[in-house]
């Protein structure tokens, strides 16, 4: 072994040595990048193993009633996720009745209906909705957007539905113009442009033969869309949307400053209430005890579950939709 | 006859409502990007001046500006892009290059795909347990890994996406010429794609100078200029969370400032990303 080692070098060329030296090079070069793809995963699987060590303490003390107890009482280390997971699901759900039918609104305008002159003027300033970081759209909502909302909307809409059944409950109280509505309403506006943006992409693959031999037949505009290519691209559309949805989730700064922080549930949707990550945001770096710490990681990882869960539903709607679409 | 032009009519009525409806809907949006920027315009312009630039964050009722927290936001990004930029190229580069259709490369998007819209506080959790406790204290590199936990997978997707684009009759050729399949890459298609893949990374910087929630517990904030990177370390957008929640007035007008900052800085890049983009195709 030893004496063929010796011999090769002298054998070798030199061109032919540095070949050998590329080829050593290349097998380096490819574990490097598969050494890259898999520091991928290791990030993946890092996070819910700390998550899941962190939350340990928590996990053991309170079991799985944390998620179903409203009580959050630091003071005598009792803690239930219940009102954080409640603010996080209602806010997504306000989010996602206004955005989603207002997002295709703007997709069909888009690619439909848009003069061709401002197709791409509209486009952009929609795009840069969704480049503005979320901690602008909380301060602009806590200084700006809340106290106008107060005033101009929660102080009528209270008076106008008082006594009336469920509404009134609904949208009733004091206008404290922050709280769970609020925090609705500019998520709301923080994913609409996800969502117009995807379905507008998704809109673009339906094949023109499909619209124009509907025109032929002498279809409106609104019957080629509901009737042609909504239906075409729906699975896009609902990926689209849960992707949105996944954003929502977990959306911190926008919601943090208009939420209000109150761990209690109230029935009123304009009364203060929190998110799961408002309220990780807001008290991780005062939590005081172990048990505080671990309860709010218990909840971050209650959120990384329920996002994960989101997301990858929507990564499977919006993968089959870019087959579906590849074999036009 | 009669039912035939009631239809008509019915018909007609239904797609001007379509048509007023989704006018209706993107004007929506452009009134909201109109009302926030002309906030952020009149209350950020209002709060400019050269203070900002050379003096600290002040203590309440004092006159201060915002350089730790200028300074601390360029050392975690420009950490956190160092760091991010060869990993998120090299996976990149992986997934379109070696393994295009393997199973390794399939779990990888996927996950890929999580991480790009994971809660990013959550990956300020993952960090607080990674680097703070073991290190018993917020620091700045703490900061600058969360951040680069941001980037990767930013950069992984553009990269694929470019390196996807390059022609197979580029590799063809290079590798006909005798080119090992590294040279290839590295000489070739990296060559072919690199607009855009630098305009990933200008969109990875836009995404994290905004960030907040993953530097609250990791950087935590530091009202003095620091340059130790194993101390904690005042960000931009800490700053303007912190500020804005005040009950101080002055503080507000400096969170209105830094807000103006970042927006300016984020737009700016994804404008420039978006010019590399168009000068590609």
């Amino acid at each position: 072994m030893t004496d063929i080692t010796l011999q090769e070098p002298a054998a070798l060329t030199s061109r032919a040595h540095k070949a050998r030296r590329a080829g050593a090079g290349d097998t380096r070069f490819r574990l490097v990048t598969l050494a890259a793809a898999c520091t991928v995963l290791l990030i993946f699987m890092g996070i819910i193993v700390s998550l899941v060590h962190g939350a340990m303490p928590a996990f053991k003390a309170f079991g799985f009633s944390f998620v179903v107890t409203e009580a959050w009482r630091p003071v005598r280390e009792v803690f239930g996720a219940l009102g954080p997971i409640y603010g996080t699901l209602v806010t997504s759900a306000i989010a996602m009745i206004i955005a989603v039918p207002v997002g295709i609104g703007i997709a069909i305008f888009l690619t439909e209906l848009c003069p061709r002159l401002l197709r791409r003027p509209i486009g952009i300033a929609i795009e840069l909705l969704a480049g503005i970081p979320s901690i602008i759209y909380g301060i602009w909502g806590l200084f700006v957007f809340a106290p106008w909302f107060q005033t101009a909307v929660q102080e009528p809409v209270i008076e106008a539905l008082d006594g009336v059944p469920v509404l009134g409950t609904l949208f009733g109280g004091i206008p404290y113009g922050i709280g769970i509505f609020t925090a609705g309403l500019i998520l709301s506006i923080m994913i609409l442009p996800f969502i117009a943006a995807v379905t507008r992409d998704v809109l673009e693959t339906v094949p023109s033969v499909l619209k124009e031999a509907t025109y032929g037949l002498g279809s409106t505009q609104w019957e080629v869309m509901w009737k042609v290519c909504l239906p075409f691209a729906r699975t896009g559309v609902v990926g689209g949307a849960m992707l949105a949805l996944g954003r929502a989730l977990g959306e911190t700064m926008a919601v943090t400053f208009v939420i209000g922080n109150a761990h209690k549930i109230n029935p009123s949707l304009f009364a203060p209430g929190t998110s799961i990550s408002a309220a990780i945001a807001n008290e991780f770096a005062e939590a005081t005890s172990p048990l505080y710490t671990a309860s709010l990681i218990e909840m971050g990882l209650i959120l990384f579950v329920i996002t994960f869960i989101v997301l990858a539903c929507a990564q499977l709607m919006l993968r089959t939709m870019n087959k579906h679409a590849a074999g036009h | 006859m009669h039912a035939n032009s009631t239809l008509y009519a019915r018909r007609r009525a239904a797609n001007f409502a379509f048509i007023a409806l989704s006018l209706g809907a993107a004007l929506f949006g452009l009134v909201w990007l109109a009302f926030i920027l002309g906030a952020l315009l009149k209350d950020g312009i209002a709060a400019l001046g050269p203070h900002l630039f050379t003096e600290v964050t002040p203590p309440p009722g004092a006159e201060g500006g915002l350089i730790n927290a200028i300074f601390g936001s360029v050392v975690m990004s420009l950490g956190a892009v160092l760091l991010g930029t060869p990993i998120g190229l090299f996976a990149g580069t992986y997934l379109a290059e070696y393994a295009r259709h393997g199973r390794l490369s399939f779990v990888v998007r996927f996950v890929n795909d999580i991480l790009l819209s994971a809660p990013s506080i959550v990956i300020g959790l993952f960090i607080y347990e990674l680097i703070v406790v073991p290190m018993g204290h917020f620091s700045a590199i703490a900061g600058a890994v969360a951040l680069t936990v941001i980037v990767i997978p930013v950069v992984v997707r553009t990269t694929e996406n470019m390196l996807l684009l390059v022609p197979n009759g580029l590799r063809e050729a290079a590798a006909a010429l005798g080119a090992p399949r590294s040279y290839v890459i590295k000489l070739v298609t990296w060559k072919a794609a690199q607009a855009g893949i630098i305009t990933g990374v200008l969109l990875a910087i836009a995404r994290i100078s905004g960030e907040t929630a993953p530097l609250l517990f990791t950087a935590l904030n530091n009202q003095f200029m620091s340059t130790d990177i194993t101390k904690p370390i005042a960000s931009l957008p800490v700053v303007i969370f912190q500020y804005a929640l005040s009950p101080y007035e002055d503080w507000h007008k400096l969170a209105w400032a830094g807000a103006l900052l970042v927006t300016a800085t984020v737009l700016t890049l994804s404008i420039i990303a978006r010019l590399l983009e168009k000068k590609r195709t």
